[in-house]
């Protein structure tokens, strides 16, 4: 009987030694993964996330497109968009005002750079200057267009990779 | 007893089995890690951008020129303080100091110049904004160089008046002391400013012409020191080759576990990113302000004072168009993120270049590593770091991973010593 008792303490003990071992050799994998998962600051941009290049502006006044100079999008590289605007139903906008931001929503955070439309180069096109993005990852640029007395705004989603 | 062996021995086992396992699978990457790794990788360099400010940047008799004034301790107040007093070739054109030592101690510590000419701006607040107009500031600091520009333009005068002339054409007759004093430039010393003042404008822009090709001929030397490929970029070029046996040669297991979370959860490459391991943009990491020295709010002076600086890419001195200089002209110079942000330096030999941080705050990588971790509240501004928990063996993952960039300079070996 008291042999038993024994056995069944060792048990007890190397099993405890056995898990504690086996957690040890595991933390490395599980990590902080699990223990702080609100730490883990998910940096992956939405899945369902629309990264097209022509949209309809917020209120449906303009459909906008753009296209970069640089094409992969560059990393750390000064460069120029040039933006197309046209109303809803296709006319061409010219004379607009248009002022430019953006940044990246996940980390709070602006462009670089204070970019400018410079140009107005005619039949709806609009030269961006000072165009750049300083991470990889997931960026807004919001594009603030007054044109015609009416007002509106459009955001477009990109990737850089 | 026999059983609980078996037992114990089968439970071990398993661990160990799950153990490998997952180890394995962290050897793999996926797709977009590829890209991503390959963005790090030294081959993505783009070719040695153009400095459109400076004419001589590609010129190698400038770059000669400017290699025997790097080394020259006589451009100094005191004829013992030359650029390479701060920037050794040995120390990865660093000093080992938390503080650059010249004639007197500086607030900052002294950054590299490896691959200075990819980066839009100078020192840690960019308060420059191309190499030439960076070398010409310590040359005035009265606790660097301590010179001024009178003193080099009869230095050049006296000593290289042949070479100056067969690269930027005549050099004026700066032998008459009542025109042009031995010590003059518009510096905070008060004799230096006012024998500056009394100089006619003529003449002041005829010594400051000299003073700006020195700096354009040093920056054509600069221009030439570029790191060397390291364990990390044979890696990745036998990942691209899908060379397993070359992997393993080139890295160990807990150098390619701490790369793994350099680019993902350790967030490192959000700042620290492309072939030069930085961003060139300027970050407050909340680094704790340094011991006896009055706050630095970084960026957002350095921001100002480049709008302002005499030599920026938009000055008369600048051999730019004004389209050329879209870095200075879209600036960003106000805002709170500018308050308490520095430039992330290259992480390129970063082993061979502690202490850390702006004003050597931080003596070793370990520490360092440790100051991410806790992401403590920034002295100034607000630090853009979160707190992200790692075990100790995931910090020395990491440490072993930054010390494989450690691969010294691409130059020739005549390039790193004293003409």
């Amino acid at each position: 009987m008291k042999k038993q008792t024994t056995t069944i303490i060792i048990t007890t003990v190397i099993t405890t030694i056995i898990v504690i071992i086996g957690f040890i050799l595991l933390m490395p994998i599980i990590g902080p993964r699990f223990i702080h998962p609100m730490m883990m600051g998910n940096q992956s941009a939405p899945a369902d996330l629309d990264t097209s290049t022509t949209l309809l502006s917020d209120a449906g006044l303009f459909r906008v497109s753009y296209s970069s100079d640089s094409s992969p999008l560059p990393l750390n590289q000064i460069h120029s968009w040039t933006i197309h605007i046209e109303t809803a139903d296709g006319q061409p906008v010219e004379g607009a005002e248009i002022l430019v931001d953006g940044g990246m929503p996940q980390h709070g955070h602006g462009l670089p750079t204070q970019p400018e439309v410079t140009e107005d180069l005619g039949n709806g096109d609009y030269r961006v200057e000072g165009m750049k993005f300083q991470m990889l990852g997931f960026w807004e640029v919001k594009f603030n267009i007054n044109a015609d007395g009416q007002s509106d705004n459009v955001t477009f989603n990109l990737i850089l990779e | 007893m026999k059983r609980m062996i078996l037992i114990g021995g089968g439970i071990i086992l398993t661990a160990a089995a799950i153990f490998l396992w997952a180890q394995s699978r962290q050897t793999s990457w996926s797709e977009a890690e590829v890209v991503t790794l390959k963005s790090l990788w030294i081959g993505s360099l783009p070719a040695l951008p153009p400095d459109p400010s400076n004419l001589y940047a590609d010129n190698s008799r400038a770059a000669e020129f400017g290699q025997k004034l790097f080394f020259d301790t006589r451009l100094s107040s005191n004829g013992e303080v030359a650029c390479a007093t701060c920037h050794k070739p040995e120390l990865m054109f660093s000093d080992g100091l938390p503080l650059a030592q010249g004639v007197g101690t500086t607030s900052r510590k002294t950054m590299t110049i490896i691959g200075t000419a990819y980066s839009p701006w100078m020192f840690w607040d960019g308060r420059k904004d191309s190499q030439w107009a960076q070398a010409l500031g310590p040359l005035e600091s009265a606790v660097e160089h301590g010179g001024t520009r009178a003193q080099y333009a009869h230095l050049i005068d006296e000593v290289y008046r042949a070479e100056y002339e067969s690269i930027f054409g005549s050099l004026p007759d700066f032998s008459d002391r009542a025109r042009f004093p031995e010590v003059a430039a518009p510096v905070d010393d008060e004799s230096a400013r006012a024998a500056w003042d009394a100089m006619t404008q003529a003449d002041r822009d005829a010594v400051t012409q000299v003073y700006v090709n020195m700096g354009k001929a040093i920056a054509a030397y600069e221009r030439l020191i570029m790191p060397a490929p390291s364990r990390f970029d044979t890696y990745v070029e036998a990942l691209l080759k899908d060379d397993k046996t070359a992997m393993k040669a080139a890295l160990t297991s807990d150098e390619v576990a701490g790369l793994r979370l350099f680019i993902d959860r350790a967030q490192c490459i959000n700042c620290h990113n492309g072939p030069l391991f930085t961003n060139n943009d300027f970050h407050n990491t909340g680094v704790p302000a340094a011991n006896d020295l009055p706050a630095d709010d970084g960026r957002a002076t350095g921001a100002r004072n480049v709008l302002n600086d005499e030599f920026n890419c938009l000055s008369q001195w600048s051999d730019a168009g004004e389209n050329d200089c879209a870095e200075l002209r879209y600036i960003v110079s106000e805002g709170h993120q500018l308050d308490g942000a520095f430039k992330p330096p290259t992480l390129r030999n970063v082993a061979e270049t502690g202490p850390y941080m702006h004003a050597g705050q931080i003596a070793t990588l370990a520490e360092v590593i440790r100051h991410y971790r806790s992401a403590p509240i920034a002295p100034v501004g607000h630090s853009e770091l979160v707190m992200i928990p790692f075990t100790q063996i995931e910090m020395a993952q990491l440490e072993a991973f930054l010390r494989s960039l450690s691969a010294g300079v691409n130059a020739p070996p005549e390039l790193l010593q004293a003409p």
